[in-house]
C-alpha cells in the first residue's frame, strides 16, 4: 500500500487533495452559515466555462478558472447580503455560463475528453507546478480567513447587527466571495466542476448539525473534508473506480450520518418552519 | 428565407416539434418552479437526470427509465429532506452530488465514456426521430393535464402556504407532487435537449416573464412563448452555423433577461404601487397579525416568529 508513494503523481494527488481539503472545510464552513449554496455552485460552473475558455487559448485551465470565477465573485459579494433572495439570477446567470462553456468546448476540437476531465475532476494528473499552486493559494486562504474570522462570522450570524456596529459587512461580503472562487477554482482540480459541491458544502453542512460553536463546527468540517478527500483518493488508489466518486460517497456518508445522529442527539432541538414553499420576493417590502 | 431551407430535413422538423413540445410543458412548470423559489432544485433534478441516464446505460435499459427512476425518486427526497428551509439548499446539493458521483461511477464502469458523458449533459438535439417526438407529446400532454387540473391550488399554496393550509389545502403534498411533476419533466426534455438546456428552460423563460406581466396566467402564457421563440430561434441558428444549440439557447435567454431586469425593476420602483409587492405586504401584515394573537397564547410561536423573519 504505501509503495504507492513513490509515484510523484500519487504524492502530488495526495498533497493537493489534502491542501484542497483543509481549505474547503473552512470556507465551507462560512458558505452554510451565509446561505451561499447556489452561489457556490454557481461559481463552479462558472469556473467551468473558465477552465474551457483556457483550453480555447491553451493556457492553464486553473489560470481560466480563477480569471472568471473571481469576476463573477465580485459581482455576486457586490450584491452583498441580497444575494441570499437571488436565486433565480444566480440561475440565470449559472446557465449562460454554461451555455459559453458547451460553446468554448465545440469550438475546441477534442471536446469530450477535455469536457468530461473538467466536469469529473482529474486528480492523476495534478503536476508538482499544480501543487505549489495549489500549497500556495490554500496558505493565503486560511491566513486571510484567520486574519478576518471574527468579523466575518459577526457579519454572517447577523449582517444587520455587524453593520450598525461598524462592521463592514459590504467589503467582507465582497472579500469572501473572493475567497470563495479562489477555493472553487483549487476544489474543480480535485474533484471537478460537477462535485465541487461535495467539498466545499456538504462537509460543513454535517459539521453544523452536530455542533453549533463555529471553532468545534469548523475543526469538524475540516475533518471531514479532510478525512473524505484522503480516504477517496486512498480508495480510488486500491480500488478501480473513479477518485471523484468515493470522495463524494464519504462526504455524504457523513452527511447522513450527522443526520441521523442529530436526530438522535437532540431531536426536539431544531423546530421546523410551517412552511417549506416560503419564499421571499426581491421586490416586496419588509413587513414592519 | 434562406435560413428556414434547413426545414426540409426530417431530423429538423423532428427537432423543431419535440424542442416546442418541451417549451411548453417547461414554460409551465418553470413558472411555479421560480415562484416557488426552488431554481435550485430544478438545477439539481437535470443533474440527477444525469446519474440516472447514465445507470440506464450501463444497465443497458432504455434511458428514460434509468432518468424516471432517478429524478423522481430525487425529487421526493428533496421534498422530504428540505423542509428546513435553511437546510433546503444544502439538503438538494448533496442529493445532487452524491447522484453525480454515482454518474461518474456507472460511466467509468461503461466503455466509450466521455462521448456518453457528453451527450448526455449536453444533448443532442439533432438526434431525435419520430418516434421520441411521440413519446415526447404523450408525456407532454399528461402533464399539461395535470398541471391544468392542480394549477389553482398550486398556485394558491405557492403564493401563501398559510392561508392555504388554513383553506384546508394539503401544502405539503401539493409540494412533493410539483417535485415529481417537475422530475418527469427533466426526464423527458433531458432526453431531447441534455440536461443543461433543461435548465435554461425552466428558468429562463419564467424568469423573464414574472418581470413583464403579474397575472400569474399572463406570466405563464409569456413564459411559454418566449419558450418557444427561444428555442425555435436556438434550432435556426444552431442549423444555420456550426455552434451548438445549447449556446444559442442560453445566450438568447440571457440576453433577454438581462435588459427585462434591469428595466422591470426601474418601473416598479418609481410609479407602480405594485400588484403583488403590496399583496404581499398585506399578506406579511396579516401573518404577522395573526403571529401576535399566538404568542400571548404560546411562548413557543415568538420563535418561530423570529425564524420566519430571518428566513
Amino acid at each position: 500500500m504505501l509503495d504507492l508513494f513513490q509515484h510523484e503523481f500519487v504524492r502530488n494527488a495526495f498533497l493537493a487533495g489534502g491542501m484542497v481539503a483543509i481549505v474547503s472545510g473552512l470556507v465551507g464552513y462560512f458558505v452554510v452559515l451565509r446561505g451561499q449554496a447556489f452561489a457556490c455552485e454557481a461559481l463552479s460552473h462558472i469556473g467551468f466555462t473558465g477552465a474551457t475558455a483556457a483550453a480555447l487559448l491553451g493556457i492553464s485551465s486553473l489560470v481560466g478558472m480563477m480569471f472568471f470565477t473571481l469576476l463573477a465573485a465580485f459581482g455576486m459579494g457586490m450584491l452583498g447580503k441580497r444575494l441570499r433572495n437571488r436565486d433565480v439570477e444566480v440561475g440565470m446567470i449559472l446557465t449562460f455560463m454554461l451555455g459559453l462553456g458547451v460553446l468554448f468546448l465545440n469550438i475546441i476540437t477534442q471536446s469530450a475528453t477535455t469536457a468530461v476531465n473538467i466536469l469529473f475532476g482529474s486528480i492523476l494528473s495534478v503536476t508538482q507546478t499544480d501543487v505549489m499552486v495549489t500549497i500556495g493559494a490554500g496558505l493565503f486562504t486560511i491566513l486571510l480567513l484567520g486574519g478576518l474570522y471574527r468579523p466575518l462570522l459577526f457579519a454572517s450570524f447577523d449582517p444587520d447587527i455587524a453593520e450598525a456596529r461598524g462592521v463592514p459587512v459590504q467589503e467582507l461580503s465582497i472579500l469572501f466571495m473572493l475567497l470563495l472562487a479562489i477555493s472553487v477554482s483549487e476544489a474543480m482540480k480535485v474533484v471537478g466542476v460537477l462535485l465541487v459541491f461535495a467539498l466545499l458544502v456538504v462537509p460543513a453542512a454535517a459539521a453544523e448539525h452536530l455542533t453549533h460553536r463555529p471553532l468545534s463546527a469548523i475543526a469538524l468540517s475540516v475533518s471531514i473534508s479532510l478525512i473524505s478527500t484522503l480516504g477517496g483518493l486512498m480508495l480510488a488508489f486500491v480500488g478501480h473506480w473513479p477518485a471523484s466518486f468515493y470522495i463524494v460517497s464519504l462526504t455524504s456518508l457523513f452527511y447522513f450520518g450527522s443526520l441521523g445522529l442529530r436526530a438522535i442527539l437532540a431531536p426536539r432541538r431544531f423546530k421546523e418552519p410551517s412552511h417549506p414553499s416560503r419564499e421571499v420576493f426581491p421586490d416586496a417590502p419588509k413587513p414592519g | 428565407m434562406q435560413m428556414l431551407a434547413v426545414f426540409q430535413y426530417p431530423f429538423i422538423q423532428n427537432a423543431f416539434l419535440a424542442g416546442s413540445l418541451v417549451a411548453i410543458t417547461t414554460g409551465i412548470l418553470g413558472y411555479f418552479l421560480v415562484v416557488r423559489g426552488l431554481t435550485f432544485a430544478g438545477h439539481a433534478l437535470s443533474n440527477i437526470g444525469f446519474a440516472g441516464a447514465a445507470g440506464a446505460v450501463l444497465l443497458g435499459v432504455p434511458p428514460v427509465i434509468g432518468l424516471l427512476a432517478a429524478t423522481v425518486g430525487a425529487g421526493l427526497a428533496i421534498s422530504v429532506l428540505g423542509r428546513e428551509i435553511r437546510e433546503r439548499d444544502v439538503a438538494i446539493g448533496v442529493i445532487m452530488t452524491f447522484a453525480l458521483g454515482l454518474g461518474i461511477l456507472f460511466l467509468s464502469l461503461y466503455h466509450g465514456y466521455a462521448e456518453q458523458a457528453y451527450s448526455i449533459l449536453f444533448g443532442t438535439i439533432v438526434g431525435i426521430n419520430r418516434s421520441d417526438v411521440w413519446v415526447t407529446a404523450g408525456l407532454s400532454a399528461g402533464l399539461i393535464t395535470i398541471m391544468a387540473l392542480v394549477g389553482r391550488p398550486l398556485l394558491f399554496s405557492s403564493f401563501d402556504p398559510e392561508l392555504a393550509e388554513a383553506r384546508g389545502l394539503p401544502v405539503r403534498l401539493l409540494g412533493s407532487l410539483f417535485l415529481v411533476l417537475v422530475a418527469v419533466t427533466v426526464s423527458i426534455a433531458m432526453q431531447v435537449i441534455g440536461v443543461l438546456l433543461v435548465f435554461a428552460l425552466l428558468v429562463g423563460p419564467p424568469a423573464t416573464a414574472i418581470r413583464l406581466v403579474r397575472r400569474p396566467a399572463s406570466a405563464i402564457g409569456l413564459s411559454i412563448i418566449l419558450g418557444l421563440v427561444y428555442t425555435w430561434l436556438g434550432i435556426l441558428l444552431a442549423a444555420n452555423s456550426t455552434w451548438p444549440v445549447s449556446f444559442y439557447i442560453t445566450t438568447l435567454a440571457f440576453g433577454i433577461y438581462l435588459p427585462v431586469r434591469y428595466l422591470s425593476k426601474y418601473r416598479m420602483e418609481r410609479n407602480i404601487p405594485g400588484d403583488r409587492a403590496s399583496a404581499r405586504s398585506a399578506t406579511a401584515e396579516s401573518i404577522q397579525a395573526e403571529n401576535i394573537s399566538n404568542m400571548r397564547s404560546s411562548p413557543d410561536s415568538a420563535s418561530s416568529m423570529k425564524g420566519e423573519r430571518h428566513a
